[in-house]
């Protein structure tokens, strides 16, 4: 028996879905649009399959996940759907209730969050509420694991019988719809043809393409939907909605009574009474975040990721296997394969895991108890100035960590304009791995000060806030900034199973990705530098100068001409940046001969020094930190754009921002410094001026005035 | 005509009518802000939007651009 778990966001189905299948669970996603579905067999019971769906407020048209998930309904037909409804939110949930009601399909309600409704004194009648709604209610604590029994006994009662739906209106709108019922009779089943009538009368386009009625038959259906609009002075749409809260309203009335006056202060208002406080609200925000990267990256974080590069993928398994290695007489080659190339490659990308989940554990405490959707509400004022809403704030803040998972974490932005912008603009903040390139050049180039660090956070907000104007002003990404019309969660005492679940998964993936896309490049970069071609075949050499890798990037070099650093070694290392960015210290460490370096790099510091003036070290750092992010976040942005082209459009335009602005700071500083005009000074006042104008240009008009709205999450 | 986005902190409102474009005006009533609902003006964020109100019960916050397309009385 298949189950489908379906609800609002926020209401408890996650914990509800981890409780019931345990661990026996996979993630899989869905063909065509990239939201992820989970299923999982529940717990002790192998026939039951358990599917949880994208939490949705409404069946309406206009985002993905609404979509996906009636087009699921009504064509896949499962047994049974389990509706979680929120006791401590009834009506909002209520109405999602209502409209799965009409798919045709045995609904068993799990009344969650019981025991916070009666802890507020408040009772609601379980009974009548599942009389009214024809279907069976059951009261659960997903939290707690109570209640489980009940519901797989509703399971298989419900499935076998036929439940009456409630009829949700009256007058005018429901002879409208048993006019339209009477046309589409023939056409669709009894049980799907509310449904079809409702959306016929709301003018939902997706399903009018679906159902594919003659004209005549579409005719009358308009004929009907515009008679009731003109009579009733209002559209389709909003006629339905009204007269569906109005049950609701109703049924709450009768079976919801309310111990506490409406308006009082409970322990969660009073929490954010000081939390979204008019003056302590940046304070405390600034704090938090702080305090975040305190932990993650400069403390703990950095503790065990240096643990598990030093020791544990050095000491304890890089010497051993080389040691074991030439013990067993294996060749010398296949001895740089595995260890300089495999382990060295595959321990520096996993070496920042630790560091990871620490952010991502942290990042999940604050999502959890509520916080992250309040810093979208602090922030949101300053993020729509330059055309991003404020929950574009929340995938910047994870990428600074990690910008696979703030790419991944796009998603909760529900128009496609906006999350396609998010997208291209999350990896300009520098992620951990770019740290380390930052802590190279700062050391041999800038006195090693701190400010350099600082700055290049400051140059990642800025390449966001240009990046957005400029585009937000080209026809793609025309329009005004997205509606922003979000659900504030109660706060609530963190659930650690959920929040290390999450970060497991997350940092899963990265891993994953470590041992599939990272090790099968780190052998490639590895076998590039170490042969070569000399005395006319390809073999081993031991000067790197004379390796494959330096023809390549010899190749390459001139791009990188006009930005100060044409070396073969520089273009190189911006290569092995694609595969991760901490790659680059290693690869200046290899190429300029040092068998190890240090993290930042100290030994190499002179020979940087000497290959980089400061203001091309400027420039190497500014593209570095603005190009293309690694594979493993190409990978990310390929799968959340879920479409080539779109992929394509964002890589280049990373990388063409990045080198136009490489190359204004290379060629404008070296205008300063030699007071002398050159071709290059010119050409890159010329940019500069066309750069200006993309930036303060006139709004392009929107393509298309219709835009889709918001889902809050 | 008076809209959401004119009412003060603190205040009472019931909605009347809601304007503007389709999507966007079905969102909002989905989320519970329909002919006749009452909304508690809880707050401004700290840079003065968007907004945020209790409706049926829980806590929606809206940018003062769309709250002004909600009239109320």
């Amino acid at each position: 028996m298949v189950i489908s778990l379906t609800g609002n966001p926020n209401c408890g189905k996650t914990t509800l879905f981890n409780h019931l299948t345990g661990s026996n669970q996979y993630v899989g996603n869905w063909p065509g649009v990239t939201i992820e579905k989970k299923e999982g067999l529940i717990r002790g019971k192998r026939d039951l399959t358990l599917q949880d769906l994208p939490g949705v407020y409404s069946l309406s048209p206009y985002t993905p996940e609404e979509v996906i998930t009636r087009d699921y309904l009504t064509k896949e037909q499962p047994d049974v759907i389990l509706n979680v409804v929120d006791a401590s939110n009834l009506e909002r949930n209520l109405f999602l209730t209502l409209q799965l009601l009409e798919l045709g399909l045995p609904v068993v309600i799990a009344l969650n969050m019981m025991d916070l409704v009666r802890k507020s004194g408040d009772t609601i009648d379980t009974g009548k509420l599942s009389q009214e709604l024809g279907c069976p209610v059951v009261e659960i604590s997903a939290l707690k694991g109570e209640g489980t029994e009940e519901l797989l006994k509703a399971f298989s009662a419900a499935r076998d019988s036929h439940q009456e739906t409630p009829e949700c209106f009256s007058g005018e709108v429901l002879d409208s719809l048993q006019a339209i019922e009477a046309l589409l009779s023939s056409r669709v089943s009894n049980d799907l043809l509310r449904y079809h009538a409702v959306k016929l009368l709301e003018g939902d386009v997706k399903v009018q393409e679906a159902l594919a009625l003659p004209d005549e038959i579409t005719v009358q259906v308009t004929s009907i939907t515009q008679d009731l609009e003109d009579r009733m002075e209002d559209d389709g749409e909003s006629l339905i909605t009204q007269q569906r809260y109005e049950l609701i309203q109703q049924l709450s009335e009768a079976v919801h009574k309310k111990a506490r006056a409406t308006g009082k202060m409970n322990l969660s208002d009073r929490i954010d009474s000081i939390v979204t406080h008019r003056l302590l609200a940046l304070p405390i925000f600034a704090l938090v975040m702080f305090l975040l990267y305190f932990i993650s990256v400069t403390t703990i974080g950095t503790m065990v990721t240096d643990f598990t590069n030093d020791t544990l993928f050095s000491d304890w398994i890089a010497v051993p296997a080389r040691a074991f290695l030439e013990s067993v007489k294996v060749a010398s080659w296949l001895i740089g394969l595995v260890v300089d190339g495999i382990i060295a490659g595959v321990g520096a990308v996993l070496g920042f895991v630790p560091q990871m989940l620490m952010l991502f554990f942290l990042l999940g405490l604050l999502e959890d108890v509520g916080y992250l959707a309040r810093v979208a509400f602090i922030m949101d004022r300053v993020f729509r100035r330059f055309g991003l809403s404020g929950k574009s704030f929340i995938p910047m803040l994870i990428g600074s960590g990690c910008s696979v998972p703030g790419i991944m974490a796009s998603r909760t932005i529900e128009r496609e304009q906006d999350r396609r912008m998010t997208i291209i603009t999350t990896s300009f903040i520098p992620c951990s791995a770019k740290m380390p390139i930052i802590a190279l050049f700062a050391g041999a180039l800038y006195g090693n000060s701190g400010w350099v660090a600082a700055l290049a956070y400051f140059i990642g907000v800025l390449a966001v806030v240009l990046s957005g104007i400029i585009l937000r002003k080209t026809k793609r990404f025309a329009g005004e900034a997205a509606p922003f019309v979000m659900e504030l969660p109660p706060y609530h005492l963190p659930r650690l199973v959920n929040i290390l679940r999450a970060a497991w998964e997350r940092g899963w993936s990265f891993i994953k990705r470590a041992g599939s896309v990272i090790l099968i490049s780190s052998v490639v970069l590895w076998f590039l530098q170490a042969f070569g071609v000399a005395d006319g075949r390809l073999m081993m050499v031991s000067d790197n100068n004379t390796s494959l890798l330096a023809l390549i990037g010899g190749l390459v070099a001139p791009v990188f001409a006009p930005l100060g650093f044409g070396t073969w070694q520089s273009a190189v290392a911006t290569f092995t940046g694609l595969i991760a960015k901490e790659n680059v210290v290693g690869t200046f460490g290899v190429l300029y001969g040092f068998a190890e370096v240090a993290e930042d790099g100290a030994e190499i510091w002179a020979r940087i020094a000497a290959d980089f003036t400061s203001l091309s070290g400027a420039s190497f750092i500014l593209f570095n930190l603005l190009c293309v992010p690694c594979f493993a976040a190409v990978g990310a942005i390929r799968r959340e754009m879920n479409s080539a082209p779109w992929t394509a459009f964002a890589l280049v335009y990373q990388t063409v921002f990045a080198w136009f602005i490489s190359f204004m700071v290379y060629q404008l500083g070296t205008l300063m410094q030699t007071q002398s005009l050159t071709t290059g000074g010119i050409l890159a006042l010329l940019c500069f001026a066309a750069f200006l104008f993309l930036l303060f240009r006139p709004r392009s008009q929107p393509r298309h005035p219709a835009l889709n709205m918001a889902k809050a999450r | 005509m008076k809209t959401l986005d004119q009412a003060a902190v603190g205040s009472r409102v019931t909605v009347k009518r809601l304007h503007g474009e389709r999507a966007l005006k079905r969102r909002i009533m989905e989320m519970g802000l329909t002919k006749g609902a009452e909304i508690f003006v809880r707050k401004l964020a700290p840079l003065g939007d968007p907004m945020e109100l209790t409706v049926r019960g829980y806590e929606l916050t809206l940018r003062k651009a769309e709250a002004a397309l909600v009239e109320i009385e």
